[in-house]
């Protein structure tokens, strides 16, 4: 972005500056594994005249995933959706209430048709016909259908959106279930955790802005860039689970050394996320569970968070060679020993000999020829 | 011109016997490194991950192997049909060389049981130096063994094989230029990546054209010391008037690889380096004043109609272009904090092996196979011989 876009865009960015707004995108693009040649592309898309609607629903949740994305600082929050998305809609940071608050929805709604990005938060109970969540006198599945219908792009965030999480929890009394399932022919981007990274969110709708497509999806819908490796192949403790160094309860030796959380229940072997190597949001480093001594509960996994027990441990899904212990003292190799030096020195002896021997044949026989021709 | 036959007589010779003993060698440490890992049998480290099987088996070996590229070259390409009786001698021993280089990779590779994967296309990386080498020697195995295949023919009297192969011998011969021209160079490319853990004396850009340069003088050579040897041993004629006109080529290519070699060094100011008397240097200063030995003698047109000079000049050569070949590959290669290398018993009596069992197969081979264009005797052919001599 050169420095005139920056100047047309300036009143958006407000405090950020366009150092900072850089770093921002080229961090976008460092989550999502994409080249610093797109840095410039998110930029552009992100400081486009044309914000990009975005409306946000909530069902069945406690707003852990908003609260999240709340304390992501780079930028802050309320710049990214006033100023670079357009947050039409959003119902814990509208600032209307009632009825004005349902006209502001539809006004969206009907302006963005087919364009807006639909965000949902929370599971979507259909028991009894959904009467578990009602929203403005309507149940929330027939909100999310009506609504749905006309969305560009859906993302489901959290958990409970994607599959129903901690709402859907056995035995789950109002037959909550994730939105894939109310809108099972669209294409639904799920981006679970309890709460997710609000990066991972943030990446896959710059994502979108940028190039016009949704980033690469595994066979649930999950962002490949976030969900594609397990929590434990890259984990901080993982040297410890190689070498079978674990904490065996809370506030013991191993606990206390930081060893691997494996046998108090972690669900890192068994969770796809990018916890280990993306940390948490912007808690700053060493702050994800783990790190904080609390072995992962899987909430980013169906069937893992909230359905197998905190303290069980998991099965691990590649086991791979131990790392084995680096030796203090390494052994850099050996230099020539007698009987080497002396096989060597040998074999090039004879060789050297048969090879003068058989020139010295030589000469005798051309000697003879130079004879006979003179 | 008469035409190769097998030359027939009896196969166990003490040569081959003693061949056979260190064939049995190989075996032993083989089967060692095959059932207890690379690490019972070498000195092998994480500072020198490759030693005397690559530096010597294939680096060294692919270059000896060369004659039968370069005969290829001058026949085929160049259409130098006097040299014909050369081609199929120095293709037999390029077949059992670039083989040989090609069990050594196979024992050198810790896994060698993912080899395959060289083969399958999606596993390949095609901005690798070390696949570019790997799939050329691993083509050139195969285009080596066709080229030799009329030799089966004749045999065998495979007369559909043989009009088979003589429709695709074009192509054949086309891969057989066109793959040591590749692979050659990028052995060089490959310790060009080595930057600056290899001492500067071989360490330049120019690598890929010095490798390529050695290969082709080190066949010319290869051709004139296996040529002598086996026209001396198995009586097959002088073939002295054949072997100056090859030596005059390899005057002027290693003439030319000379002037690079030196002027590059003196270009990137390493020449006070090269006579500083450190034992890297003096490594240099040996390695080329054995080329040089080579080329003054090759230089001179009396020494080169003279069997005896020849001999000399081609050994010097072979020994100068492996020794350029080993220092760039170990001795001139320090990856640094104190690694140290030095091939083990075993490690060396692998290597012995393969050069035992290049030798023991040749011998056999020309007995069964029509390789050697017999001359007639000596004396007779002199006169006929004299006027270009």
């Amino acid at each position: 972005m050169s420095k005139e876009d920056s100047n047309t865009v300036k009143s958006r960015l407000g405090n950020v500056s366009r150092r900072d707004f850089m770093k921002f995108c080229s961090a976008v693009a460092a989550t999502m594994a994409l080249p610093g040649t797109v840095v410039p592309d998110i930029a552009h898309a992100l400081t486009s005249p044309t914000r990009p609607p975005v409306i946000w629903l909530h069902g069945a949740e406690c707003t852990g995933c908003s609260m999240s994305l709340l304390r992501s600082e780079h930028p802050t929050l309320e710049k990214l959706i006033f100023d670079l998305i357009s947050l039409d809609f959003h119902e814990t940071l509208s600032a209307g209430a009632g009825h004005q608050a349902e006209e502001a929805l539809h006004r969206a709604v009907e302006d963005n048709y087919g364009k807006f990005i639909l965000v949902i938060e929370g599971a979507i109970p259909l028991k009894n016909s959904g009467v578990f969540c009602r929203i403005a006198g309507k149940n929330f599945v027939d909100t999310v259908k009506d609504i749905g219908r006309k969305a560009g792009a859906i993302i489901a965030i959290g958990s409970c959106a994607s599959w129903g999480g901690v709402a859907a929890m056995e035995p789950n009394p109002t037959g909550c279930v994730g939105v894939q399932e109310v809108l099972s022919d669209k294409q639904v981007v799920s981006i679970p955790g309890c709460p997710p990274n609000p990066y991972n969110l943030l990446s896959t709708i710059i994502h979108y802005l940028t190039f016009k497509k949704l980033p690469g999806l595994d066979q649930q819908n999950r962002p490949k860039f976030a969900y594609g490796r397990l929590i434990h192949e890259h984990c901080e403790r993982r040297p410890h689970f190689d070498n079978g160094r674990f904490a065996r309860s809370f506030g013991d030796e191993g606990h206390a050394k930081g060893y691997c959380l494996y046998y108090l229940g972690c669900k890192g072997p068994v969770t796809y996320a990018n916890c280990s190597t993306n940390q948490f949001g912007d808690a700053g480093s060493g702050c994800w569970p783990v790190a904080i001594g609390h072995p992962c509960f899987g909430c980013a996994e169906k069937g893992v968070g909230f359905n197998v027990p905190q303290f069980t441990t998991s099965p691990v899904l590649h086991t791979t060679p131990g790392a084995g212990s680096a030796p203090i003292t390494l052994e850099r190799g050996e230099g020539a020993s007698p009987g080497s030096a002396a096989l060597m020195a040998g074999v090039a002896g004879a060789a050297l000999g048969a090879g003068a021997v058989f020139t010295a044949k030589l000469g005798g026989k051309e000697v003879d020829h130079e004879d006979k021709k003179a | 011109m008469s035409k190769a036959k097998p030359l027939g007589g009896r196969i166990i010779t003490p040569t081959l016997f003693i061949c056979v003993i260190f064939t049995g060698f190989f075996l032993y440490f083989a089967v060692q490194r095959f059932v207890f890992g690379i690490g019972s049998v070498t000195n092998l480290n994480d500072g020198f991950p490759w030693g005397i099987w690559i530096a010597y088996d294939v680096v060294v070996g692919s270059a000896f192997a060369c004659g039968g590229y370069v005969m290829a070259l001058m026949v085929y390409v160049l259409n130098k049909g006097e040299f014909h009786p050369l081609v199929r001698p120095a293709l037999l021993a390029s077949m059992f060389g670039y083989t040989l280089a090609g069990v050594s990779v196979f024992l050198d590779i810790g896994r060698y049981w993912n080899a395959y994967n060289l083969y399958l296309p999606w596993q390949m990386n095609f901005h690798s130096v070390m696949f570019e080498v790997a799939m050329c020697i691993g083509t050139y195995i195969f285009v080596l063994w066709l080229e030799f295949s009329p030799a089966f023919v004749e045999k065998w009297h495979l007369t559909k094989a043989g009009s088979f192969l003589n429709r695709i011998v074009f192509a054949l011969i086309a891969l057989g230029v066109l793959l040591p021209t590749m692979h050659q160079s990028s052995l060089g490319t490959m310790m060009l990546m080595a930057g600056f853990k290899l001492d500067p004396l071989w360490h330049t850009s120019s690598l890929p054209l010095l490798f390529l340069l050695t290969a082709i003088f080190m066949g010319f050579a290869m051709v004139i010391f296996e040529g002598t040897l086996s026209s001396r041993i198995y009586d097959l004629g002088d073939e002295t008037a054949m072997f100056s006109k090859i030596a005059r080529i390899v005057s002027w290519v290693l003439g030319f690889y000379m002037v690079i070699r030196f002027q590059n060094i003196f270009m990137r100011g390493e020449l006070g380096h090269a006579f500083s008397g450190s034992f890297l240097g003096n490594m240099f200063l040996l390695e080329n004043v054995l080329l040089l030995v080579g080329l003054v003698i090759l230089g001179a047109e009396k020494k080169r109609s003279n069997p005896q000079a020849l001999f000399v000049a081609a050994v010097a050569i072979l020994l100068g272009g492996s020794l350029f070949r080993f220092n760039t590959y170990i001795i001139g290669f320090d990856p640094g904090t104190g690694w140290k290398y030095f091939p083990s018993v075993g490690e060396q009596m692998i290597t012995y092996g393969l050069i035992a069992i290049e030798i023991g197969a040749y011998t056999v081979f020309v007995k069964f196979f029509s390789v050697f264009t017999t001359h007639t005797p000596v004396k007779s052919n002199q006169k006929e011989r004299i006027p270009h001599v």
